[in-house]
């Protein structure tokens, strides 16, 4: 018996599957830019990195 | 010999707009709305990225909410009008799929808030999916007249979670956001309970107008009218206030207290001789008032923000 690669159901819920494909694209677009903006915030743990900012009112 | 035999029984394959209508979209824009609101008027400014992201995370949430309250009320959906077309008592989704959903997108939505923002903002975002599903659908909808009052709470979340987004906590100003829409709620829904008294009724659900008729009913939009405009004016004495509010609040509860006033002195043979007009009108200006008073809060914080706010009123609180 040959094996259909599209089957009639692949057609029938195309636009579901777009849709979500999309979805999940934006979800990954999303953590991504979320992952960027936390990571380049003002920390002041480590001193070679170039968001390095020393804490204030921490007198040594 | 296996007989494998697919039988086809759903004529109807669901689109992805019969799940997207699922999570209650009109709902979904009210809260983008209030939580947007309530973060932009927080003093702790938000990073547009991570604020994009709550809100969304907030938005899923209350959709996934949406999503579990179809699940549980299809049975009245089926018999009330104006929920008839709604995906399930449509045929259109299976109740096992918008269970599915509602559940997978709830917990999504408030582990990616821990991540984008903060575990309180999470926290406050599953207790709201959990007191608008379990206490509110499942708990109070069909049990007591004052159902409305209680289902209100849930919709009043939204400000807090966007404050609690932006600054990590709760302090007054939120808490009076959440009080307006808690107590704004019961006479919006009421207004139209008095003219979709009949759905309710063959729903077999108790609200006030079923439970103890249509004055009761007016009387309580009245006392609850009352009530609200105390509430409204109070964000006027607080930082995230000021004239520009206590303005346009003062023109908005003055319109309100007349349209109740209206209701409260019509009799049955009024509203059969308009078929509820004023009860319409009074519905549909109610939104117009909670929107107005956001909107009214952005305008303040951009006024904040520019420096150009009068500060001649009193802080308060």
């Amino acid at each position: 018996m040959a094996i259909h690669p599209e089957h009639e159901l692949h057609a029938r819920r195309r636009g579901r599957n777009v849709a979500m494909g999309l979805i999940l694209g934006g979800l990954v677009a999303m953590i991504f830019a979320v992952s960027i903006v936390k990571l380049s915030q003002p920390q002041n743990e480590d001193i070679y990195a170039p968001n390095y900012l020393p804490a204030t009112g921490a007198s040594e | 010999m296996a007989d494998v035999s697919h039988i086809d029984t759903q004529e109807y394959e669901a689109q992805f707009g019969d799940y997207v209508e699922l999570l209650k979209p009109r709902v979904m824009r009210l809260v983008v709305f209030t939580a947007l609101v309530g973060m932009l008027v927080a003093p702790v400014p938000v990073h547009p990225v991570i604020a994009i992201a709550s809100i969304l995370c907030i938005a899923i949430g209350a959709g996934a909410s949406g999503a579990l309250n179809m699940w549980w009320d299809r049975d009245i959906d089926a018999i009330m009008k104006r929920t008839q077309g709604r995906p399930i008592p449509s045929g259109r989704v299976q109740p096992g799929e918008a269970l599915a959903i509602g559940l997978a997108l709830s917990g999504l939505s408030v582990m990616m808030l821990a991540v984008f923002a903060n575990i309180a903002a999470a926290g406050w975002l599953a207790f709201t999916i959990f007191f608008y599903v379990v206490v509110y659908s499942i708990g109070l909808k069909r049990l007591t007249p004052q159902n409305i009052v209680i289902g209100g709470a849930a919709g009043a979340f939204p400000p807090l979670l966007g404050w609690v987004v932006a600054t990590g906590s709760i302090s007054v100003e939120p808490i009076l956001l959440v009080a307006l829409i808690l107590i704004w709620t019961p006479p919006h829904f009421w207004a139209l309970a008095l003219w979709r008294n009949e759905d309710y009724k063959a729903a077999g659900i108790p609200m006030l107008p079923v439970m103890r008729g249509e004055r009761v009913t007016r009387r309580y939009i009245f006392g609850y009218t009352l009530l609200l405009i105390p509430v409204a004016l109070a964000p006027s004495f607080t930082q995230i206030g000021g004239l520009a509010y206590l303005a346009v609040s003062l023109v908005l509860n003055a319109v309100l207290l007349a349209g109740a006033w209206r209701l409260l002195k019509r009799q049955e043979s009024d509203r059969d001789a308009d078929n509820f007009r004023a009860e319409k009108q009074f519905f549909g200006f109610t939104i117009v008032y909670l929107f107005v008073h956001f909107l009214m809060l952005l305008v303040e914080a951009t006024l904040r923000a520019l420096d150009l706010s009068i500060t001649a009123l009193p802080i308060w609180f």
